[in-house]
């Protein structure tokens, strides 16, 4: 993984005294909230319904276990003993004070970390596939690309007050874990027919009050001008984005109010001014990034070896699991494993600083150290072997954390809600518990099968919910929690955006709902057909039927 | 108000700005004029022999004053509040794009906090909101020591500085 | 007319507060002032002087209703906000 070298040590540094000179300021009455409010956004520090809220940047995802101790002290010393990840694949702390948060963020410094541009109008955190590097499915690792634009993002002084925040994800793989379609900028690593390597350009995706699908601009972007064609996209918007109204701010709107077609003139004529300046990436810059995410010297190791076999032969625990949360490792002899963060009736993503020291430890112990998070609230273990995984499986299963429910109904995604979020209208989180418990038989929600379930507690769509398979809404009906039920959303690259089914729903009512929709599927679906599936292939009407016919 | 320079020190202010329906001064005072009186008198405001200024705002496209953009002793942009950030490309474009050499003067709601992404974007000049030390203003543009994209500036980003061997 | 309560956020450690007696900002609900009315707004007056000072930020007025249970607010957000997550 990444390592910094004396200039990015040196930045984090300054911007630490930076901000605590500023927290000074604020707390002495020099600076009125409206002009410190940007200034602690930028440091990822929040006001929320408790407390303040620090969202810790976990760069496209990736941690080191020596990471992972120092966030569990900051929960334990500085919080409540506790941190949340996000659906951006960051770590959020609900309840730090803004006293202590130089101190913090002088923490977090002194293991390569920090909380820069987590909020605020500016680049925000470039999510990036949780399998980089690893995959088997992978054309190219895109971490070092995630990297290069977090660099050239950071403090950038002319885009830092742009109209509204401003999201980039990428994925190295075909089959896009990293939701390219509903951001910002989405970048698809792919080959053209010389068979290099480049970048498609999709701009204009998003969730929230307006879902959109983003619109490729550009079908191939060599990298040597990644950052030149960003510089241009961002100065397009900078100028042109919307800036009389709140929800017509991102991207989105300005690319569905233009079009498209001149989205891509305006964004290719100013890049055609700057690609061959001082933004051309060097060869040998991309190499040098390339040197840090290697894939590390794996010692060989047997592919299918007898250990694992029979493993799954005798333990059926053990093969449910290995069934649903092992994937697939380039290296022969290795695996990818998946951790979840959603134990039947759990909050999703929250893990205790307890949880986080052991798995910290399991992480040195099985996965050379480092850990990805996951922008669905997961973990991954990049590099684990073959011949390890019944051990690791059952210190997992010890931690409570070898739940065998990736894709499925269990493995919801869920914002913090009411419970936490002044933006909220609902709660999200009981509606997640209330759910997940309704579908604890793991054999039952196996028999599901993938079926993503989204919770968002407003508008705002922070759980994602518009590409739920099944999305659900919280919404405030006269002062009443209701939550409104989409259904056919999808954030992979056939991505769409939900269909809403009928009037909204009671809080005590979307287990039961969501019951009958699954009985639903399953009544109608054919041989391999995943509820995704079964929804496009029927329509609405027979859910429709079902759902609100019994009411 | 206090209008600074770019060491953060007091600048005295010659520039007057002049109403677009006013006539232009008989002597040869500095004036600032706005964009659409510059497109619409050019040729008297040429001819005229003395320091003239730009006042354009942050919806007014800089491009283009192509070519014309050296005629100006001073240009000014707008931040009508700190959090809109046009003027910031606006900038950009003045020096990096059309080669502006001359004054450029940040107007509005100009405050401490933002100074080095406004000295960073080309700015020389600072019509600050509130008043701001030279202490003050030296410690927060000489905080960082690297920046790691290019600018207006002309800093080398990192990228570009790790290939010399440094960091 | 209804009863209000002041709250804010305390700034150094960002702690759900309520104006109280003698112009304290208090952390339970329990302890506030209710008031109705001018009397409310007069809360909201040196609710506002303490964001001005520093001391307070984000502060607004909620209706509640008192009982046996003591002071209520009416919205569920902001019982969420005096009582804490209903998930912990």
């Amino acid at each position: 993984m990444y390592a910094y070298d004396s200039f990015d040590r040196d930045f984090v540094a300054q911007r630490v005294d930076q901000f605590r000179e500023q927290v000074g300021r604020r707390l002495a009455g020099e600076l009125t909230e409206d002009e410190f409010k940007p200034l602690r956004l930028t440091n990822g520090l929040y006001l929320q319904l408790h407390a303040y809220m620090l969202r810790v940047a976990v760069p496209y995802g990736v941690l080191s276990s020596r990471q992972l101790r120092k966030l569990a002290h900051i929960g334990r010393r500085y919080d409540r003993g506790y941190g949340h990840f996000t659906t951006r694949q960051n770590i959020q702390f609900n309840w730090v004070k803004l006293e202590d948060a130089p101190d913090i963020l002088a923490e977090l410094a002194e293991v390569e970390m920090h909380a820069l541009q987590t909020s605020g109008n500016c680049i925000r955190n470039t999510t990036a596939d949780q399998y980089s590097g690893v995959a088997a499915d992978e054309i190219e690792d895109p971490r070092p690309y995630a990297e290069l634009i977090r660099q050239w993002s950071s403090l950038h002084p002319e885009f830092t007050f742009l109209p509204r925040k401003f999201k980039i994800a990428i994925t190295g793989s075909p089959n896009d874990r990293a939701a390219v379609k509903v951001h910002d900028v989405g970048l698809r690593m792919l080959r053209n027919e010389a068979g290099e390597v480049g970048f498609e350009v999709i701009v204009g995706g998003g969730l929230g009050r307006t879902p959109m699908i983003g619109k490729v601009i550009r079908q191939f972007l060599p990298k040597e001008h990644l950052l030149s064609y960003l510089e241009a996209v961002m100065r397009v918007y900078n100028q042109a984005g919307r800036r009389d109204n709140l929800y017509k701010a991102r991207i989105k709107i300005l690319v569905h109010e233009i079009g498209a077609e001149e989205m891509t003139r305006r964004v290719e004529a100013e890049w055609a001014l700057i690609r061959d300046g001082v933004l051309k990436v060097p060869a040998e810059t991309i190499a040098d990034l390339k040197g840090y995410f290697a894939l590390p010297d794996y010692a060989p190791a047997t592919d299918r070896p007898a250990v694992l076999s029979a493993a799954i032969f005798e333990n059926k625990d053990f093969a449910r699991w290995h069934q649903a949360q092992v994937a697939r490792h380039r290296v022969p002899g290795y695996a990818i494993v998946n951790i979840s963060l959603k134990p039947a009736g759990g909050i999703p993503g929250d893990v205790t600083s307890d949880e986080i020291d052991a798995i910290a430890d399991l992480a040195e112990r099985f996965s050379l150290a480092e850990l990805r998070v996951t922008h669905a609230q997961n973990l991954v273990f990049p590099h684990v072997r073959q011949d390890a995984l019944p051990e690791l499986w059952a210190a997992l299963n010890d931690l409570g954390l070898a739940t065998p429910n990736l894709d499925q109904i269990g493995d919801i995604i869920a914002c913090p809600g009411l419970d936490y979020c002044a933006l909220a209208n609902a709660r999200s989180i009981p509606v997640a518990q209330a759910v997940s418990a309704r579908f604890a038989d793991l054999a039952r929600a196996h028999d599901v099968g993938e079926l993503q379930v989204k919770i968002s507690g407003c508008i705002n769509a922070c759980g994602h919910h518009h590409v739920g398979h099944i999305g659900i809404l919280g919404v405030d009906k006269k002062g009443e929690e209701f939550y409104q039920i989409t259904l056919g959303g999808s954030a992979a690259l056939d991505a769409s955006v939900g269909q809403i089914i009928g009037p909204a729903v009671a809080a005590d009512q979307v287990a039961d709902a969501v019951e009958t929709l699954v009985e639903t599927y399953v009544g109608l679906r054919q041989p391999g057909e995943r509820f995704l599936d079964t929804y496009r292939r029927v329509g609405a009407a027979p859910f429709k039927e079902t759902l609100y016919a019994a009411h | 108000m206090p209008l600074i320079d770019t060491s953060g020190e007091a600048l005295s202010d010659p520039w007057r700005q002049l109403a677009d329906d006013e006539a232009l001064p008989g002597d040869d005072a500095p004036i600032l004029v706005t964009y659409d009186r510059w497109f619409a008198e050019q040729e008297t405001l040429s001819r005229r022999n003395a320091p003239l200024g730009l006042t354009i705002t942050n919806t007014q496209a800089v491009e283009r004053l192509n070519g014309d953009v050296n005629r100006f002793d001073l240009i000014a942009l707008n931040f009508p509040k700190f959090s809109d950030g046009r003027a910031y490309s606006q900038a950009r474009l003045l020096r990096e794009r059309l080669g502006y050499k001359g004054g450029l003067r940040a107007t509005g709601n100009v405050l401490l906090d933002q100074l080095l992404f406004m000295l960073r974007s080309g700015f020389d000049q600072f019509d600050t909101a509130k008043p701001v030390s030279a202490e003050a203003f030296r410690r927060n543009v000489g905080r960082f020591t690297a920046f790691y994209q290019p600018a207006a500036d002309g800093t080398e980003p990192v990228f570009r500085r790790r290939l010399h061997g440094e960091g | 007319m209804s009863l209000k309560v002041a709250t804010a956020n305390r700034l150094t450690d960002g702690r759900v507060v309520f104006l109280g007696e003698q112009s304290r900002w208090q952390e339970k609900i329990a302890d506030a002032v209710a008031a109705e009315g001018s009397a409310a707004d007069d809360l909201m007056k040196t609710a506002d002087y303490h964001v001005a000072t520093a001391v307070v930020v984000g502060a607004y007025l909620i209706d509640v209703t008192t009982g046996p249970g003591g002071i209520v607010p009416s919205a569920l957000k902001e019982r969420i906000r005096a009582f804490g997550p209903t998930v912990m």
